[in-house]
């Protein structure tokens, strides 16, 4: 159960962290500015990368042989388990770095709890990323500030992109069976305690940034079950042509 | 018979492909080298999670040591403890300006929101007036700079830690 629940835990990790880099990967080429379009594709280079290490991990954990591109690739769609904030459309820039912004402010303290793990593999795998992700946020909090507290037109598009994205934040937090196994065994920490970080920073970097949470707390998950919204599959498609196409291919 | 010394020599030739002045063990990639079971096991850590350069650096090495006779290794990825700047060794971070890429510095407080970026010397003029052009560079690791005397747009390799 244990083992099998921790694979589960790992995957819902990967899954987030690639389906989002996948996302902003498609900001290659398209940035408002160059800087930002090499700073968007930096963070989801970080992003696969902390995916590798983590689908290493799960599949070590379901010692069926399969590897990293298996797990990326090579699965149908309600085997994933990214949440469904992380396939939401990149929309105009300020969507998009809303988007980055909630989740940044969820994987820090996330990763900064799991470096604390008795499982050595998924702590040295966040103190590896917790470096990367405090670049993010940073990175994240500042444009928040910056749109929020910008001109007429940036806060207003700032304030939709939170209106429309706050139904999917809620669903960062969610808990399962498998998650509270872990928890009773003293391997990872609760979701409450990680939304609680979550939600000072939001609060903190909203107010200064003039922004305003959404009173409105309509709620939407399923991804987490694998059930995701409409934008998955086309997500999927453009990801797993090539090993649909030419099978085993590699670089 | 090959020694870990060998072996620590023969990798002071392999260059990281994304920056060919610095070796992998000026970049402070390389950890414990080892024999096990006839197998030579070379640790390596990498930089960023999702550095492309790490793959190649890995082929890189084996090729190395294959050119040397040596034919049993392996390499092997370790992640903690994790990669810091703290591990480039002197002589890197001179190869590095030398090369024209600012090496890093003891950085404020990295989470403090528009907190003065680190002040770094130019390259080339070495002169301490320059800016930040923006956190993110043209590789993981380095962030964009640009010196205000001589004008020259520089790379600077992030302070990691």
């Amino acid at each position: 159960m244990q083992e099998s629940a921790l694979f589960e835990y790992v995957l819902r990790l990967s899954d987030d962290s690639l389906i989002l880099a996948q996302r902003l990967g498609e900001w290659c080429g398209h940035g408002p500015i160059l800087e930002e379009d090499i700073a968007l594709t930096n963070i989801s280079l970080d992003l696969i990368g902390q995916a590798i290490s983590l689908y290493d991990f799960a599949a070590d954990l379901e010692g069926k042989g399969r590897n990293h591109d298996q797990l990326a690739y090579l699965r149908y769609e309600n085997e994933y388990k990214n949440v469904l904030l992380v396939e939401q459309p990149n929309g105009d820039f300020a969507m998009t770095i809303l988007r980055q912004f909630f989740f940044d402010a969820f994987r820090l303290p996330l990763y900064e709890a799991l470096m604390q793990s008795p499982e050595e593999q998924l702590a040295a795998i966040a103190a590896k990323s917790v470096k990367e992700t405090r670049y993010h946020l940073k990175h994240t909090s500042e444009w928040v500030i910056r749109m929020g507290d910008g001109t007429e037109e940036s806060h207003q598009r700032a304030q939709a992109a939170i209106d429309h994205l706050w139904r999917y934040t809620h669903e960062l937090f969610y808990e399962d069976a498998h998650d509270q196994s872990l928890q009773a065994a003293g391997k990872v920490p609760s979701m409450a305690e990680i939304q609680a970080k979550w939600m000072a920073t939001v609060t903190s970097i909203l107010q200064e940034a003039t922004l305003e949470i959404p009173k409105n707390n309509w709620k939407f998950d399923g991804g987490r079950e694998g059930r995701h919204s409409e934008h998955m599959g086309y997500i999927l498609s453009d990801l797993q042509y090539m090993q649909r196409a030419y099978p085993n291919m590699e670089w | 018979m090959v020694t870990e010394t060998d072996i620590r020599t023969y990798l002071n030739e392999v260059s990281d492909p994304e920056i060919p002045v610095l070796t992998v063990t000026d970049l402070g990639v390389v950890q414990q080298i080892y024999l096990q079971d006839q197998t030579w096991f070379v640790e390596l850590t990498p930089t960023y999670s999702g550095c492309p350069a790490m793959q190649q650096i890995e082929a890189d090495i084996l090729a190395k040591l294959k050119e040397k006779g040596i034919f049993n290794a392996q390499v092997k990825h370790v992640l903690s403890p994790a990669w810091t700047t703290d591990w480039i060794s002197e002589e890197g971070r001179q190869k590095l300006r030398l090369y024209g890429i600012a090496p890093p510095v003891n950085e404020p407080d990295k989470s403090a929101l528009f907190s003065e970026p680190p002040r770094v010397a130019c390259p080339k003029c070495n002169s301490n007036n320059t800016r930040m052009v923006s956190l993110f560079g043209s590789t993981a690791c380095k962030a964009h700079y640009q010196c205000n005397e001589c004008q020259e747009p520089f790379d600077y390799f992030k302070c990691l830690k």
